[in-house]
């Protein structure tokens, strides 16, 4: 449906920004996500800038999936 | 002289005579063959190999190579995958009117230098000009000569279960460096094209002695493609696993944007080998100790022979096998 | 970056997916069959195919590749039009990599380039827009396709068009909606599912809230789930415990991206720049209100009023693309899969695009030939 990728942010000017998939750059907008900061990843559909990734769910998700694949019980 | 190919320098005249001399011969050096319609080779007895292919590249020069120094490794590295030793190259170039002699003459210089590197000599070229709009800048042939490898144990009918299958460094490099060099599509990357000649490193290790049963040269239509093929026409069941690919992450990267497979990206500086298990340690150990090899990894096995048509199998993280097919039609970048 | 969506030891992944199995195993022998989830999104579809989720889970857990791949859905009426703008030398025609090869009655964008007409891909349609700058004595069509992800994006091109004021730039819109399109399949279409694995990304804009209905209209379970083997999985463990405890929610699982109220900028833009229509979708027929048209307000911009477009009725084949999306058929249930339909010479739309469920299928399922 709609392809997505994470890219982090390292450089950021009006409308658009400068980020990195493992290495390789590109430029996108930032229409849709004018907060974003340097650092940060965004997903990235069609050139634009889509959602800022909350790295603190992110985390909580992981260590949620752990405990569900290693829980005693199903 | 002009700054530009024009139809003259096409007509056999002056300025063709000027565009051999001060171009092709000042790089090649064979002015005394260059006097013949013909070049006399001496071969020692024994087989011979000869290949040909047509270089076709966009753009002419890219991060890490030219349309000259693939038209040479190439067809080198399909002579040495064959288990020959690449001796000779004839260059044909087809140059479009109005092409920058500057560029032409990197172009051949490239050419030159890389033939000077994989040791072979360019005994025979010819150049044909075209209207503007007929061909795309220039275009390449080269048709390669060498001498079957005495001793040499490649012979995939040799191919049997427990074999290991090696590639000689990281794939889709070259694949991605093209693309990101064209600029369509606003990927920019600093990875660079993996075009090298291969013969010196093959020649080691087939002097080394390392059993060595099958090779071929993953270029267009990838890794995947090339080991569906040689899955299909030996009739054996390959096995590769995701997780031992080596794969630069900036390919992964721009494979991941454009939803593409990196087991499908063109090479143009990788061998796939088909080795032994006993001698693939130490044909590890070889393929590492050159540059181009740096990064060879084991990516699977031979895991049948002899049943139905062959088929090539990709473990995943999980576990579970999927099956591989050849690429079908051209990779285009999807958003959904 | 895997670390991201990802636990570091990948081990975490198989040891999810045995627990999905015998959970699943629990589930079949208590309600007497095997659960089905409907995955809404084609890039799942590839995704569960590619990672080998979709095998591992094969024979315990149905995964019903559903309507999500833009491309499957455009009905062929709207591609043969496509292929007619691309049809005269005044025009430079831009789309999506994905809308190459879809057939239309006769042809396609791609055999149109091999004819000679200015098609071209881009990655983003701000291209299109810039195409459409640097051509000024061209008229410039963006083929738009999409679901709620990509229609912002389409917006940002057609503002950033009606800003710098490029009035050779048009979009021939045929966007798709995911709310209208699962109601009629659980309605309509009677599909039997136990459950949604919802799209990752068509959330991002839309928020887990759109999904309500889902509960209250059908008491249908669903799960907002990402890409990446364990998201999926972890995905599939909730919907099979709802299953398993008959208590169907609407959970999201990709809390990192996907956040309760969506993207407000991304649905204000829509909204600005498309209004709701009527869509016809391929297999499936007419949906009311289940696509976006371009407002009057920005109808300069509208191919679809700038070009006077006709188009006769497309001739019916035995490609049954239409009831794969709905999960009425598997691939292997086409008489034309793998045979007269490939990759290659694709007679439907779920062949053409990656993500399509026979795409998908004849590239990672498919064990014969």
């Amino acid at each position: 449906m709609c392809v997505g990728v994470p890219a982090k942010v390292i450089e950021k000017k009006e409308y658009t920004a400068l980020v990195d998939v493992m290495g390789t750059k590109m430029e996108v907008g930032i229409l849709f996500v004018p907060e974003v900061e340097i650092g940060e990843y965004v997903i990235v559909h069609a050139g634009q800038g889509m959602s800022i990734i909350d790295q603190t769910f992110a985390r909580q998700s992981i260590s949620e999936w752990e405990k569900m694949a290693r829980a005693d019980v199903i | 002289m002009e700054r530009k190919v024009t139809l003259a320098h096409g007509d056999g005249g002056e300025l063709a005579h000027k565009l051999i001399q001060q171009i092709f011969i000042s790089a090649f050096g064979n002015g005394h063959a260059a006097r013949f319609d013909s070049a006399y080779l001496s071969l020692k007895s024994g087989e011979i190999a000869v290949t040909t292919d047509s270089f076709v590249v966009r753009p002419l020069f890219f991060p890490g190579g030219d349309i000259g120094k693939i038209a040479v490794s190439g067809t080198v590295n399909d002579l040495a995958v064959a288990g020959a030793i690449p001796l000779y190259l004839t260059a044909g170039f087809i140059i479009e009117e109005g092409f920058s002699l500057a560029d032409l003459r990197k172009i051949v210089q490239s050419l030159a230098e890389e033939a000077g590197k994989a040791g072979v000599r360019v005994v025979a070229g010819d150049t044909k000009v075209v209207e503007k709009g007929g061909a795309d800048g220039v275009y390449i042939n080269t048709t390669g000569v060498g001498l079957q490898r005495a001793g040499s144990s490649v012979d995939p009918s040799r191919i049997e279960a427990g074999d290991d299958i090696v590639v000689s460094g990281t794939i889709g490099d070259h694949g991605i460096a093209i693309l990101a060099a064209r600029g369509e599509l606003g990927l920019m990357t600093d990875l660079e094209s993996d075009c090298a000649s291969l013969n010196k490193m093959i020649a080691a290790l087939i002097d080394g002695g390392c059993d060595v049963k099958m090779m071929r040269d993953p270029t267009r239509g990838g890794v995947a493609t090339t080991l569906v093929e040689i899955a299909e026409d030996f009739g054996a069941v390959l096995e590769i696993e995701e997780r031992t690919l080596p794969i630069r992450n900036e390919v992964k990267g721009a494979c991941d944007i454009l939803g593409f497979d990196p087991l499908y990206l063109a090479n143009e500086g990788k061998v796939i080998l088909v080795v032994s298990h006993a001698d693939c340690p130490q044909a590890l150990d070889i393929l590492r100790r050159f540059p181009e090899g740096e990064n060879t990894a084991v990516i699977g096995h031979v895991a049948g022979r002899g049943r139905g048509t062959g088929q090539l199998l990709l473990e995943t993280p999980l576990g579970s096998k999927r099956r591989i097919h050849r690429l079908s039609g051209m990779m285009l970048p999807r958003i959904c | 970056m895997q670390t991201l969506f990802e636990p570091a030891d990948p081990a975490v992944a198989i040891e999810l997916a045995q627990k999905v199995i015998a959970l699943a195993d629990r589930c079949k022998e208590k309600f007497g069959a095997m659960p089905a989830f409907m995955e809404v999104c084609g890039s799942h579809t590839m995704a569960l195919a590619k990672t080998g989720v979709k095998l591992i889970l094969q024979g315990h857990v149905n995964l019903i590749s559903g309507p999500g791949c833009p491309v499957c859905v455009t009905d062929q009426k709207q591609i043969d039009a496509m292929i007619e703008v691309a049809e005269s030398d005044s025009r430079i025609v831009c789309t999506f990599g994905d809308m190459m090869r879809v057939p239309g009655s006769k042809r396609s964008l791609l055999s149109a380039k091999t004819e000679g007409r200015d098609v071209r891909i881009v990655y983003s349609p701000l291209d299109a827009v810039r195409i459409a700058e640097e051509n000024p004595e061209k008229e410039v069509v963006f083929l738009g396709v999409g679901f709620e992800t990509t229609v912002p994006v389409l917006a940002a091109a057609i503002q950033m068009a009606a800003h710098k004021n490029i009035n050779n730039f048009s979009m021939w819109a045929t966007t798709k909606l995911v709310q209208p399109v699962l109601r009629t399949l659980l309605s309509v279409k009677k599909v039997k599912i136990n459950g949604f694995l919802l799209p990752g990304h068509v959330s991002i804009v839309l928020g887990e809230q759109a999904y309500r209905f889902l509960i209250d209209e059908f008491r249908m379970p669903g799960v907002i789930s990402g890409f990446e083997p364990v998201e999926m999985l972890s995905a599939i463990y909730k919907l099979l415990k709802m299953v398993d405890e008959g208590r169907p929610e609407i959970i999201n699982n990709y809390k990192s991206v996907v956040r309760a109220g969506g993207n407000k900028t991304a649905q204000k833009m829509m909204n600005e720049f498309f209004q709701p229509c009527d869509e016809s979708w391929r297999g499936i027929g007419m949906i009311s209100k289940s696509g976006l048209e371009i407002r009057e307000k920005y109808s300069r911009f509208n191919a679809k009023e700038k070009f006077s477009i006709k188009i006769g009725e497309p001739k019916k084949t035995p490609c049954r693309c239409g009831d794969m999306i709905c999960g009425l058929a598997s691939p292997e249930e086409c008489v034309l899969f793998g045979k007269a339909c490939t990759p290659l010479h694709p007679v439907g739309p779920c062949m053409v695009s990656t993500e399509g469920s026979c795409a998908a299928h004849y590239a990672y399922m498919r064990k014969e030939g």
